[in-house]
């Protein structure tokens, strides 16, 4: 076991160092870094100003190098100007040269400094992860049980009209991309024109000019409420529901046409308990995996919802770091996910093994 | 419990009457099983033999009332006690399952829930049933499971199903059906997936319990053997009705339907021989549910087949005058003379056994395994075969017998160069072959030798004709200079394997088994092999297209001077067609000789027990009971010194005692060439008594 998991994280460091090598190279093109040096220095400088301040600002040289100062392996790049000033990856015009420290990049814990939020990368990361943490809790609290339950009562009786309808409903609301699921619910729960909320006004059951959910969850960040977040929430659980549910379904049903069923059932067992007791646990190893594998999948849906809705978390700043060409915070966004990913696999195939003793990994 | 207290016990258990089932799909009524009647008394065992197909199992699960969707019972009653099970509904039928009527299966690791511990499962009965406390019912579990002598009930009740051996599995399949102490047991071919020692201690276990508890069985079986060991009355079946019913030594010994004849001829009783008296396979085919013929469904296949009569209108069960309720659904039953012996029995010229052409020397094959489960873990040696050292000769047949594990589909591959050997040397003519892969092999060396496989079902391309496939054997061979050479010689394989021409144009799919296998036949000899491995060439097959396929094997070999490894478990057909046996013991061959040294004493202690336990479908035969305790150990963790120690009913007759547990033992050399691998001294061996005795006629 011990053995196991250690192979499992060399291999997950490489890839990770594989994966974060693609993104380094991909943001740090040419190209890329000429956009950088306009928005950085000025929009008018001559292609010779480009070049000198890419090159003053240690974009230059290989791209191995730089990749090994990002890491913090290769010794921080130094530029002592004709002042005779010098500043250098690892400390500002001012600071003593000699008492910095000569490497400083992930392995020293500097990820760098935002060109956005104008403040350290780090720093400006950690609460945008928790407020997304908080999102994906939340979505996995509505996405697994709804799931598992729609797929166990479609699957336990293969073909019935149970089972089409909500089979329907599944291939409906997984065949639905996030973009269109969250402007379909916003226009439909949450704007007081359209939808429903205009209807319970009139009613009297919601205040006038007031919509049953809120469709920003920017106040969300502070404070968590039903009102605010149920919404994003949906947006992203909708999409993952159908899919879990499918899987679940098609293992379910698997399982109801397996000869120990046949068994229970010529016990005398009553239908409901071949189900819960004999099926249930039977059905239920095929989609952990499946469910282990929606995580990467939410980061996925959590850029666009968390754009859509306005909520300041993960995916939002992403797509803040990509728009603003902001490379140190688009690395550390792509080391999160990196890590994200290998992590749940590596639960995945650990968990597998306990909840199905036959399984055995070499 | 309403019926049995209005039942009386000099009624029958079971009455079914007429019964007839049908499948529905969406155009068409399949219709399963026809005019099905058979009664079951209490305390009686009745015996429901026929091929794959014929409605066998369809008539236990119509007894629980589980057809499927699909399914449904056309007309006809069956009396459960008195009370008909067709009329009742969902509620009553679950307290007459698992309670009254309770059921075996065939496949003991696949009815097994796997997430359950089997205590668990066993309790379940009482306690939805007779309302039995948990604690209780956990109880009953472990008592029952002592009760069908399983080793450590303790243990056994906290195990997980995958924890056990398939002989294990099926007596705690067994133990669930006699959870509730029915007074039905349904038994839908309970060994078919274990081996043949296994399968005795089985048989034993079903009869003993049968005595106990006097419980009646409807015991489904393929295998006439073992429906004589167990039932004492049998009902023949044949696609999907009825033919014949009797008590098992009328049905045996004076059968009056020609299916019954024919099937019996079929298959390899002491006394066969495949050149003097070679076996008499049922010419055609089994016919599908929707072809089947006009009047009696046996009709085109029969000897005895009159036209204008036969095949005229549906044939009724005729009463038997002079037996135990025995019936015949034939209507030339009382014209037919039933003692003469069969006609066109053709004898055979011996082929002539020639040079050696294949030599094994001290072969050995180990694998390494790791433990854990996530691997690592330390590292195991399963030595799979252990000094392997043999010859075979040109046109001869040697038969290579054994149980699951015993290492002889390892000795296959290495043969074959699937696998190489660890150690040892195999000279194939004059070349030395052991260490050679098959991709590093000559297209000669290939071609020379080939492989019938044991599942002609998943051996066929299901994409490519039948043509197409035997055309690319010959290509790889680099047979031939063109493709017209090629194609002719395909369709003259096809005729060698006696498979009509035009099947050069269909697909696998549109082929049955035997046809299938033949088409496996004739692949193998495309490149005109000179050794041909055949692994279980028949078991998958029907008892009356086995004969057929053997027989044909065995003129192919005669016509090309084949050598024949023959592997397999059934000793019947072994002692049927081979020259010469050998028997191997997890890695070890324990005996070799001819066949005749081999089936007679002295035997080695393994085969004895594997002789003894072959069920033979013969009345005359006595068998000597030899049932071996536990399972084959496993072959990761075999015992020291000699490898059957652990079973051996001789043990004790060794000297010094302790000898078995310390050393493997050598090979003694006995007249004529016999190998025995064995402690046990010339004297003791010498006082071995035959296990199968024929009384005189």
């Amino acid at each position: 076991m011990g053995l196991f998991v250690l192979r499992r994280l060399g291999v997950m460091l490489l890839t990770a160092l594989a994966l974060t090598f693609v993104v380094f190279y991909l943001t740090n093109l040419q190209p890329n870094l000429e956009k950088l040096a306009r928005t950085e220095g000025s929009v008018r400088m001559t292609d010779q100003a480009v070049q000198d301040w890419i090159a003053q600002n240690g974009h230059s040289g290989s791209v191995f190098a730089r990749y090994g100062q990002w890491l913090g392996i290769v010794p921080g790049w130094t530029y002592t100007d004709e002042k005779g000033q010098t500043r250098g990856r690892c400390f500002e015009i001012g600071q003593d040269a000699a008492s910095a420290p000569s490497h400083c990049g992930l392995l020293q814990g500097n990820w760098g400094f935002s060109t956005f939020f104008k403040k350290p990368v780090a720093e400006s990361l950690v609460g945008k992860l928790a407020a997304t943490g908080w999102l994906m809790l939340a979505v996995m609290l509505v996405m697994v049980p709804s799931s598992l339950l729609l797929g166990v009562l479609s699957g336990m009786r293969e073909g019935s009209a149970t089972d089409r309808t909500l089979s329907t409903f599944s291939i409906a609301s997984t065949a639905t991309p996030e973009y269109v699921s969250g402007v379909i619910l916003v226009a439909l729960l949450a704007t007081a024109a359209t939808g429903i909320s205009p209807i319970l006004a009139e009613y009297g059951l919601i205040e006038p000019k007031k919509t049953l959910f809120l469709a920003s969850a920017t106040s969300a960040m502070d404070d968590i409420t039903f009102w605010n977040f149920s919404l994003p929430v949906l947006t992203i659980a909708l999409y993952g529901i159908g899919y879990i549910a499918r899987m679940t379904r098609a293992s379910m049903t698997e399982v109801m046409t397996q000869q120990y069923i046949r068994t229970a059932r010529l016990k005398g067992v009553p239908f409901r308990t071949v189900v819960m007791r004999h099926a249930l646990r039977n059905a239920l190893i095929a989609p952990f995996t499946v469910i282990m594998l929606q995580f990467p999948w939410l980061l996925n849906g959590v850029v666009i919802v968390e754009s859509l809705f306005n909520y300041k978390g993960f995916g939002w700043t992403l797509v803040q770091a990509a728009s603003n060409n902001d490379i140190p915070l688009l690395l550390a966004c792509s080391v999160v996910a990196v890590v994200v990913v290998l992590l749940t696999q590596l639960i995945s195939d650990i968990g597998y093994v306990f909840l199905n003793p036959r399984i055995r990994l070499t | 419990m309403t019926a049995s207290d209005t039942w009386d016990p000099s009624q029958p258990i079971l009455e079914i009457e007429n019964l007839s089932i049908s499948f529905f799909t969406r155009l068409h009524e399949i219709p399963a099983v026809m005019d099905f009647s058979c009664t079951v008394m209490p305390g009686e065992a009745m015996g429901l033999v026929g091929e794959s197909g014929c409605g066998k199992s369809t008539v236990a699960l119509a007894v629980m009332r589980e057809l499927g969707k699909t399914g449904r019972i056309v007309s006809g009653s069956m009396k459960f006690k008195g009370r008909d099970l067709a009329l009742m509904n969902n509620e009553e039928l679950r307290h007459i399952r698992g309670s009254e009527i309770a059921m075996i299966y065939q496949e003991p690791m696949a009815s097994l829930n796997p997430a359950m511990k089997v205590g668990a499962q066993l309790a379940e009965v009482p306690m939805l049933h007779s309302g039995m406390s948990k604690a209780d019912a956990w109880a009953l579990a472990r008592q029952i499971v002592a009760d069908v002598r399983l080793p450590d009930p303790d243990r056994i009740i906290n195990a997980y199903p995958h924890q056990l051996s398939g002989g294990q599995q099926q007596r705690i399949v067994i133990a669930m059906a006699l959870m509730a102490k029915p007074a039905l047991l349904i038994l839908d071919e309970p060994t078919t997936a274990l081996d043949v020692t296994v399968e005795a201690g089985i048989v034993d276990l079903v009869k003993e319990l049968g005595r106990k508890y006097g419980t009646s069985m409807l015991f489904i079986s393929h295998n006439l053997g073992l429906v004589m060991d167990v039932c004492g009355r049998i009902c023949v079946m044949y696609s999907g009705e009825a033919v014949e019913t009797g008590s098992v030594t009328e049905v045996f010994d004076k059968m009056r339907h020609p299916y019954t004849q024919a099937l019996f001829r079929s298959i390899p009783l002491p006394g066969a021989d495949k050149n003097a008296r070679p076996l008499i396979s049922i010419p055609g085919n089994f016919p599908l549910p929707h072809e089947r013929p006009r009047g009696c469904n046996f009709g085109p296949r029969c000897d005895y087949f009159e036209k204008g009569r036969c095949d005229e209108t549906d044939v009724p069960m005729a009463h038997v005058p002079g037996g135990d309720r025995h019936d015949s659904r034939c209507l030339r039953w009382s014209e037919i003379d039933w003692a003469a012996p069969p006609a066109k029995r053709e004898v055979k010229q011996k082929a002539r056994i020639g040079e050696v052409v294949l030599k094994m020397d001290d072969l050995r094959k180990y694998y390494s395994v790791s433990g854990g489960a996530f691997g690592g873990g330390t590292k195991k040696v399963v030595k799979a075969n252990e000094t392997l050292s043999f010859e075979a000769r040109e046109g001869e047949t040697l038969a290579i017998v054994g149980e699951s594990g015993c290492g002889k589909s390892t000795f296959a591959k290495v043969l074959m160069g699937l696998e190489t050997a660890t150690s040892g040397s195999i000279m194939l003519f004059d070349e030395n072959v052991q260490s050679t892969p098959i991709q590093k092999r000559n297209t000669d060396t290939v071609s020379q030798v080939q492989m019938v496989f044991q599942n002609p079902f998943d051996t066929l391309n299901p994409s490519m004709t039948v043509g197409r496939q035997i055309i690319r054997a010959l290509e790889v061979f680099r047979f031939g200079a063109s493709d017209a050479d090629r194609r002719k010689r395909m369709l003259e394989l096809l005729d060698l394997v006696k498979l009509p021409r035009a099947f050069a144009e269909r697909m696998p799919r549109q082929l049955s088994g035997g046809q299938k296998q033949r088409v496996g036949i004739a692949r193998a000899f495309a490149g005109g092999a000179k050794v041909v491995v055949a692994d279980e060439p028949v078991s998958a097959l029907d008892v009356s297209v086995q004969a057929a396929v053997t027989d044909l094997l065995m003129d192919i070999q005669r016509e090309n001077k084949t050598t024949l490894l023959f592997i397999s478990h059934d000793l019947s057909i072994v002692r049927y067609l081979s020259d010469r046996v050998m028997v191997m013991y997890l890695g070890h061959v324990v005996e070799m000789g001819t066949t005749d040294q081999v089936f007679a004493p002295p035997y080695h202690p393994y085969t004895e027990a594997l002789l003894s336990a072959v069920p033979i479908a013969d009345t005359r035969v006595e068998r000597k009971r030899i049932v071996l305790e536990g399972d084959i150990p496993s072959a990761m963790n075999p015992p020291p010194g000699c490898p059957f120690q652990t079973r051996c009913h001789w043990k004790s007759r060794v000297t010094p005692a302790g000898l078995c547990d310390r050393e493997v033992p050598p090979v003694q050399m006995l007249e004529g060439g016999h190998q025995i691998k064995c402690h046990l001294s010339r004297e003791v061996l010498a006082t071995m008594e035959p296990v199968i005795k024929i009384a005189a006629e």
